[in-house]
């Protein structure tokens, strides 16, 4: 649905992608920023139970992972966005 | 001709320099980076996407005005009235979009050479004010949407571990605004001097932006953001909400991803607008006091931006052309030169550099304390 005086189709489109990008990522980037802080809930969970070192280190190598996994998708949205500017030629 | 080409660079400088604020400004605030390396960062990626992307250069003036009755005297006083109204604009410390202001110059001087119907009405309407209105009301959700939820997530982190992490994203979401702006607003200018060669003959009808004129055009955007537009800076960093770096990395992924959408979709809108409602919409998703008089001013210069440039370009083609010929056009230049001279002159008055662009808002451009007034732009 699209008039002459507005591009309602490109409209929605940019809001959408708009809070996934521009809300979601920011978002992801705290995520990833929390579950690396010493003492956030997943690496606290894991060290109360048993106390043991073992699962401790586990949660805390989880926890890194997903920290990377947030920072990657962040980067390649990043690189997606460069790839979109140079291919608007 | 040469003269038209140099008040294009000029205009670009001024949109470099006007314009540093809205990548830069709160990453200087909060004090991510320093206000010089900030600058001299934003300069570069300014450089760097002068040269990513060259399609949009001739999208800026076809689409608005008919260019087949444009002449080279109307580009330079569009020009005119863009500079003109940027100097304005800075000299008080508004944040006010330099496409509207090149493209109210150039609309005004080709009403003057032309008439009303050498406007492209529908055009000018769908593509520059309805994007206008539209754009910071979205960035503004977006960026307090991103605030809000940044903020709920990182809300147990010790303030240490949480500043140091979101100064390190701030400035990679500056950068990219930084980039964004350079593939945008260094097109424009390419876009405008395309056009003046294809309306003096020199190039063919549908041509591309020759090479030099990328060169000129990224090196003079770079060069304007570098000196930085530090009356500007202040408004954005400091005037309309006090920013911290979570704010601030959402506001500029917010103003980062709305500017690069809409330009895939062809909307090539003011980085200037959606900057400024990113800021607000960080400032209302974190709940902090919005100054919404200012901001209501600075709407106010954006309502005029269109209209004023295009008086001052259609006053500068009446003049020009009143003359006649190379001697219109070198008066016009002269004048320009004089009143440039003067608006920085009198912005020494109340400079604001990288020394006092943090102070403390006390509700007005340019109050810091006197006799800092060293390296000032």
């Amino acid at each position: 649905m699209s008039s002459s005086w507005i591009n309602l189709d490109a409209l929605w489109k940019i809001i959408v992608f708009g809070v996934l990008l521009g809300a979601g990522l920011p978002a992801l980037f705290a995520i990833g920023l929390r579950v690396l802080e010493p003492g956030s809930p997943a690496t606290v969970a894991a060290e109360s139970p048993d106390g043991t070192a073992g699962s401790a280190a586990q949660a805390n190598l989880a926890a890194r992972a997903f920290a990377v996994l947030c920072f990657a998708v962040i980067l390649a949205a990043i690189g997606w966005g460069i790839y979109e500017i140079v291919n608007q030629a | 001709m040469a003269l038209v080409v140099v008040t294009a660079l000029g205009f670009d400088f001024t949109n470099g320099f006007h314009d540093t604020g809205n990548a830069m400004a709160t990453s200087i605030a909060t004090g991510a980076l320093p206000p010089r390396v900030a600058v001299a960062l934003s300069g570069v990626l300014n450089l760097v996407g002068a040269f990513l992307s060259t399609a949009v250069a001739a999208t800026i003036a076809s689409g608005l005005v008919e260019t087949h009755l444009v002449t080279p005297t109307v580009v330079f006083a569009g020009l005119v009235g863009g500079i003109l109204w940027n100097l304005a604009t800075w000299y008080l410390g508004i944040p006010s979009s330099s496409s509207h202001a090149l493209i109210g110059g150039v609309i005004g001087s080709t009403i003057a050479a032309a008439g009303g119907h050498a406007v492209q009405w529908h055009g000018v309407v769908s593509k520059v004010i309805l994007p206008a209105v539209l754009s910071p009301v979205i960035a503004g959700g977006v960026a307090a949407l991103g605030t809000y939820l940044v903020y709920r997530i990182a809300r147990n982190m010790s303030d240490e571990s949480r500043g140091k992490g979101f100064r390190f994203g701030q400035i990679g979401s500056a950068s990219m605004v930084s980039l964004a702006h350079g593939t945008n607003d260094a097109q424009k200018t390419m876009g405008v001097i395309t056009l003046a060669l294809i309306a003096n003959g020199t190039l063919h009808a549908g041509s591309k932006a020759p090479a030099w004129v990328i060169v000129c055009c990224a090196l003079a955007i770079s060069l304007g953001t570098y000196i930085g537009g530090w009356r500007v800076i202040r408004t954005l960093g400091k005037g309309l909400t006090e920013i911290e770096s979570p704010q601030g990395m959402a506001a500029e992924s917010a103003s980062a991803a709305v500017i690069l959408l809409s330009s895939s979709f062809g909307y090539s809108l003011s980085t200037t607008h959606v900057a400024t409602g990113s800021i607000l919409g960080s400032g209302i998703g974190k709940r902090s006091e919005v100054r919404w008089g200012l901001a209501g001013r600075m709407a106010t210069a954006w309502v005029f931006t269109l209209p004023s440039a295009a008086i001052v370009g259609a006053l500068a083609f009446k003049a020009a052309n009143g003359i006649g010929g190379t001697a219109g056009v070198s008066v016009i230049f002269v004048v320009l030169a004089a009143a440039a001279t003067g608006f920085y002159l009198r912005s020494r008055g109340t400079s604001v550099n990288p020394n006092n662009v943090n102070n403390e808002w006390t509700g007005a451009v340019g109050h810091g304390p006197a006799g800092l007034a060293a390296g000032t732009a």
